[in-house]
C-alpha cells in the first residue's frame, strides 16, 4: 500500500452526489455506505444492488504460453477453462502462503483477464513480472478500466431490460462481450454476495454513463447503490473470505478450507509442495465459521478466541449478520478443535461470550 | 439535523439533560446518523462509579463499536433496559426513548464546559 493520498475511482463524484460515506480501503477512497449497511444488504438479498468495483485490479496475460504459465502460477486448473469461462483461484508464494485470491477468465484462446484485489494489485504484478517467461505478456488495464458488480435475485430481469428479452445472459462463471448504447461491456456472471449477479467491466471513460444507466434501469427492480459495508456483511454470511482479514501470506488455501480451488493433480505450481502435505496430513489450523450463542455484542476482527479456557487465536472476520440478526464470524483454530458444533468463546471488552463452530454458509436462500 | 435547545452537548456527541442532581445521557441525532444501524448497546452496571470522560457505555453499529463517555463524575442510577431488546431506538428516537443512562453527579460545575445547542450546531456544521 502506498503512503500517498488514497486514489479515487472514476465514480468518486457520483458517490459523493449520492451521499455516500467514504473511507480509505486498500489505498482507495471508497463508499462504505449510502443509506445504511442493513438497508443496502437487504436490497441485495431481496432485489438488487450495484457496487463500484473499479478499484479492483484488471490484469491481462497473453501469449502462446500464457495458459501453461498461469497454470504454474495459480492453484486452479487454467487449462480446463474454455474461451469465455472463468474460475476462482489463488496466487501463492513459494511456501504456499496466499498472495492474492482472484478470478481468472480465458477471454481468447491465448488471452486471460485476472481480476485481483485492489490492495494486492501492485504486489501481484511484481510477483508475476518476476516469474514472467519469454513469450508471455503481462499488462495492467486497471487505470483505464472501471467495473460494477450488480447483485441480487432480480438481476436477470435487469439484464433483459438493457439487452432485450431475446438476449441470453452469460452462464455462471461465464464472461461475454456486449454493447449497450455503443459502450463495450464485458459481463461476467460472478459475484461476492451469494446472490445471482453480474460483474461488468468497461473503459473508465464510460463509467459515469454506465453507473447512471444502471441506477435508472435498475429503479423498477428496486436496485440501490451499495457500499463496502454491505459487501462485507453479504460476503461474510456466505463465508466468502476477505483478503487481508481471512487470507494472508501466513495462511494457505487448505487451512482456509478452500481446497476446492486447488488442483493438486497438476504436477507443478508455486506452493504445491506445502499444499499437498497439508492436504495429506491435515493443516495445523483451520479457518472455521462461528455463530454467537444468542444476543450480545457482535464479534469483530482481532478479538481473542478461546477454546477450553485457552487462547487459540483471534477473530479474522466478524459482524452482525443483517439476515440472521446474530453475531457471526470466522477464525483460525487448531485443526483438532475445528469441528462443527464445537464451542468457542470470544472475548469482547474483557468478557467472554459463547459461540459455536458452524457449517458454512451462514445464510441459505429460503 | 435535530438539536433540541433544552439540552447540553459534548464534543464526543453525547447529549445531557439536567434532572435535579442527575443527568440523563444519550447520543445526538448527528451521532446516530453517522453510526446508522445500531445493533447492540452495552449498558453500564447500576451503581457503577465513573469519572468524567470515562467510557461508560458502548454503542455498536454493524461496522464499529463506539464508546459513550460520562460527561461528569458520578454514579449510574438508571440504565435504559429497552435498548437490550431494541437497540435501534437510538436511531429512531435519539433524544427520547433512545436515552442510555442516568448519572447522579457530584459536582455540577463539571458541566460548565459543555456546549449549548447553538454551539453544538456550529460544531457539527
Amino acid at each position: 500500500m502506498s503512503d500517498s493520498a488514497p486514489k479515487k475511482t472514476p465514480l468518486y463524484e457520483e458517490h459523493v452526489k449520492a451521499g455516500a460515506k467514504l473511507i480509505d480501503f486498500g489505498g482507495w477512497l471508497m463508499p462504505v455506505q449510502y443509506s445504511s449497511i442493513v438497508d443496502e444488504h437487504q436490497a441485495v438479498r431481496k432485489n438488487a444492488g450495484v457496487f463500484d468495483i473499479s478499484h479492483m485490479g484488471q490484469l491481462i496475460v497473453s501469449g502462446e504460453k500464457a495458459g501453461s504459465w498461469l497454470d504454474e502460477m495459480l492453484t486452479n486448473n487454467v487449462a480446463k477453462l474454455g474461451v469465455g469461462q472463468g474460475h476462482y483461484t489463488f496466487l501463492l508464494n513459494d511456501a504456499g502462503g496466499i498472495i492474492d485470491d482472484l478470478i481468472v477468465y480465458r477471454t481468447a484462446p491465448n488471452e486471460f483477464l485476472l481480476v485481483v484485489n485492489a490492495s494486492r494489485t501492485e504486489e501481484d504484478i511484481a510477483w508475476l513480472q518476476k516469474h514472467l517467461p519469454a513469450g508471455v505478456q503481462l499488462r495492467s488495464r486497471s487505470d483505464e478500466y472501471a467495473g460494477l458488480a450488480i447483485q441480487g435475485p432480480h438481476v436477470v430481469e435487469f439484464f433483459h431490460s438493457l439487452f432485450g428479452s431475446d438476449m441470453a445472459p452469460p452462464e455462471r462463471n461465464e464472461i461475454r462481450d456486449f454493447v449497450h448504447d455503443s459502450v463495450p461491456l464485458s459481463i461476467a456472471r460472478t459475484g461476492y454476495t451469494g446472490e445471482d449477479g453480474f460483474e461488468v467491466f468497461f473503459p473508465a471513460e464510460h463509467a459515469v454513463f454506465v453507473w447512471e444507466e444502471v441506477l435508472r434501469k435498475g429503479g423498477p427492480i428496486g436496485l440501490k447503490p451499495c457500499g463496502l459495508g454491505a459487501r462485507d456483511t453479504l460476503r461474510l454470511e456466505m463465508c466468502y473470505p476477505l483478503n487481508g482479514s481471512d487470507l494472508s501470506p501466513e495462511h494457505n488455501p487448505i487451512e482456509a478450507g478452500l481446497g476446492f480451488f486447488v488442483d493438486l493433480k497438476k504436477e507443478k505450481f508455486t506452493g504445491r509442495e506445502k499444499l499437498a502435505s497439508d492436504k495429506e496430513q491435515g493443516p495445523a489450523r483451520k479457518l472455521v465459521p462461528f455463530r454467537m450463542n444468542g444476543k450480545g455484542p457482535p464479534p469483530r476482527p482481532h478479538y481473542a478466541v478461546y477454546q477450553n479456557g485457552e487462547r487459540v487465536g483471534e477473530v479474522a472476520s466478524g459482524t452482525l449478520s443483517p439476515s440472521l440478526s446474530v453475531g457471526i464470524g470466522m477464525a483460525y483454530v487448531p485443526t483438532a478443535q475445528a469441528k462443527i458444533g464445537m464451542p468457542l468463546e470470544i472475548e469482547i471488552r474483557g468478557q467472554k461470550f459463547p459461540a459455536t463452530i458452524e457449517k458454512k454458509p451462514f445464510y441459505k436462500k429460503s | 439535523m435535530n438539536v433540541p435547545d433544552d439540552l447540553l452537548y459534548t464534543e464526543s456527541h453525547e447529549w445531557i439533560k439536567r434532572e435535579g442532581d442527575n443527568i440523563r445521557v444519550g447520543i445526538t441525532d448527528h451521532a446516530q446518523a453517522e453510526l446508522t444501524d445500531v445493533v447492540f448497546v452495552e449498558l453500564p452496571k447500576m451503581d457503577r462509579q465513573v469519572a468524567q470522560k470515562e467510557p461508560t457505555a458502548v454503542v455498536e453499529s454493524v461496522k464499529a463499536a463506539s464508546d459513550i463517555y460520562a460527561p461528569a463524575k458520578g454514579t449510574v442510577v438508571e440504565t435504559n433496559k429497552a435498548l437490550d431488546a431494541n437497540p435501534a431506538l437510538i436511531n429512531t428516537d435519539p433524544f427520547g426513548e433512545g436515552w442510555i443512562f442516568v448519572l447522579k453527579i457530584e459536582d455540577a460545575s463539571q458541566l460548565d464546559g459543555l456546549k449549548d445547542a447553538a454551539a453544538y450546531r456550529e460544531a457539527i456544521g
